[in-house]
């Protein structure tokens, strides 16, 4: 209350020592608020730094680090890579393989694995079946290393790939290069006879 | 007392009032149209790029997938850019004297990263998550546009309020089965609301503020 009275008498003395016109100063005052008030993009533009976003003053000028060698991820396996593969083998598994296969690796090694894929037909050196007899045998693990580690002129996926997909993927190509060599009697019945119905009618 | 102005006067002043009114209506339209204009959001920018990538070859042509390059896309907020590393998967054997390449192949030898232009930008002030999309039938086709048929990138959508809410008061017409996420010129989907139930999307608390705002 105290300080109502106090800037009612402000505001009175202020007119009274200005008797001509109105003080236009407050009026400038708020106009210049409104203004301003649309000025500056402190909201869209937070001092923070979004991902891969430039840093003036570091190395290269970027904020993103490269982790100190031998950094650990927090969620990261400290047991050394088993032999083989590390869960159950499930479907779910085997569609994951299957779905990360055609994204990284069907470029070279094609759809099904004979080394035919997109980019090799526009001139990149064609990788080997995937269906040769000395691959057909190799322990799972190979897969695994090879797309941490590359290969030849395969470079490293180990960075692209996360530790299950690898083994998903492996697991893939296995069942990728059994199905090249599978037999009649490999099908269950029911499949069978759909296949035999199909090639009759295909054959005229 | 005389009288200080002229009867003219109650004319000009009738005109006067009525343009002030038409001017402030005129320059709240003006206003509206130009903040929704891609002159403001954006959409057609084509950012400058260090190297000329061609979505319309990589995606279009050859058709590898978006996950190849952008593999954070499925599993964090930023779908994450290819590094030196990625392109030379390929062009260690591949185009490996065109001129066009040559800053490529610099970032690998000197080991710089190259400095890539972001095309979609969102305010600081929204939270945005490429994993909640991407994970949940939402093609990225919907908000980035056909890729590829885009040589140079370029800014698909507005990128406004008004278009995300747009989405996420009706997401059915842009949900998508899990395996054609990344598809481009996708149909849509023929029973979209089993697809808000597969992908357990509440409608109901998609344009609370705090989903975006956070």
């Amino acid at each position: 209350m105290k300080t109502f009275r106090l800037h009612l008498s402000g505001l009175k003395r202020s007119t009274r020592s200005e008797p001509k016109g109105l003080n236009l100063v407050p009026l400038w005052v708020v106009l210049a608020g409104f203004l301003l008030a649309a000025c500056g993009n402190d909201m869209r533009d937070q001092p923070r730094y979004d991902p891969l976003a430039p840093a003036p003053g570091w190395p290269n000028d970027q904020s993103a680090r490269v982790p100190v060698e031998g950094t650990v991820a927090r969620d990261e396996s400290l047991q050394p890579v088993p032999d083989t593969l590390p869960e159950p083998l499930t479907r779910e598994l085997l569609e994951r393989g299957g779905q990360r296969y055609e994204i990284f690796c069907s470029p070279c090694h094609g759809d099904s694995g004979r080394g035919d894929g997109m980019v090799v037909q526009r001139g990149f050196p064609a990788p080997p079946s995937l269906h040769g007899a000395h691959l057909r045998e190799i322990p799972l693990r190979h897969f695994y290393d090879v797309i941490e580690n590359g290969f030849g002129r395969m470079y490293a996926y180990g960075a692209r790939v996360p530790a299950r997909d690898r083994w998903a993927i492996a697991a893939y190509i296995r069942a990728l290069q059994l199905s090249q060599y599978a037999k009649l009697d490999d099908l269950a019945p029911r499949q069978r006879k759909q296949l035999q119905r199909e090639s009759r009618e295909d054959t005229p | 007392m005389p009288q200080i102005f002229h009867p003219r006067v109650n004319g000009l002043t009738r005109i006067l009032l009525a343009g002030g009114a038409l001017a402030i209506v005129a320059f709240a339209c003006v206003a509206w149209f130009l903040n929704r204009s891609p002159y403001s959001t954006g959409q057609g920018a084509v950012p400058e790029q260090p190297v000329p990538f061609s979505h319309q070859h990589h995606v279009g042509g050859l058709g590898i997938d978006c996950r190849y390059c952008h593999t954070g896309v499925d599993r964090s907020r930023f779908a994450g850019l290819p590094d030196t590393h990625t392109c030379m998967s390929c062009h260690s054997q591949l185009w490996t004297e065109a001129q066009m390449l040559a800053p490529v192949r610099e970032s690998l030898k000197e080991d710089r990263p190259l400095r890539w232009m972001r095309v979609h930008r969102l305010p600081d002030f929204v939270y945005f998550d490429h994993r909640a999309h991407v994970t949940r039938g939402i093609g990225c086709e919907s908000c980035h546009g056909r890729v590829d048929r885009m040589p140079l990138m370029s800014q698909a959508a507005p990128m406004t309020m008004q278009w995300c809410l747009d989405c996420h008061r009706n997401p059915q017409k842009a949900l998508r089965a899990p395996d054609r996420i990344t598809a481009m010129g996708a149909p849509a989907a023929s029973d979209p609301n089993a697809l808000l139930r597969r992908y357990r999307i509440h409608t109901d608390r998609m344009t609370e503020c705090v989903t975006c705002h956070r």
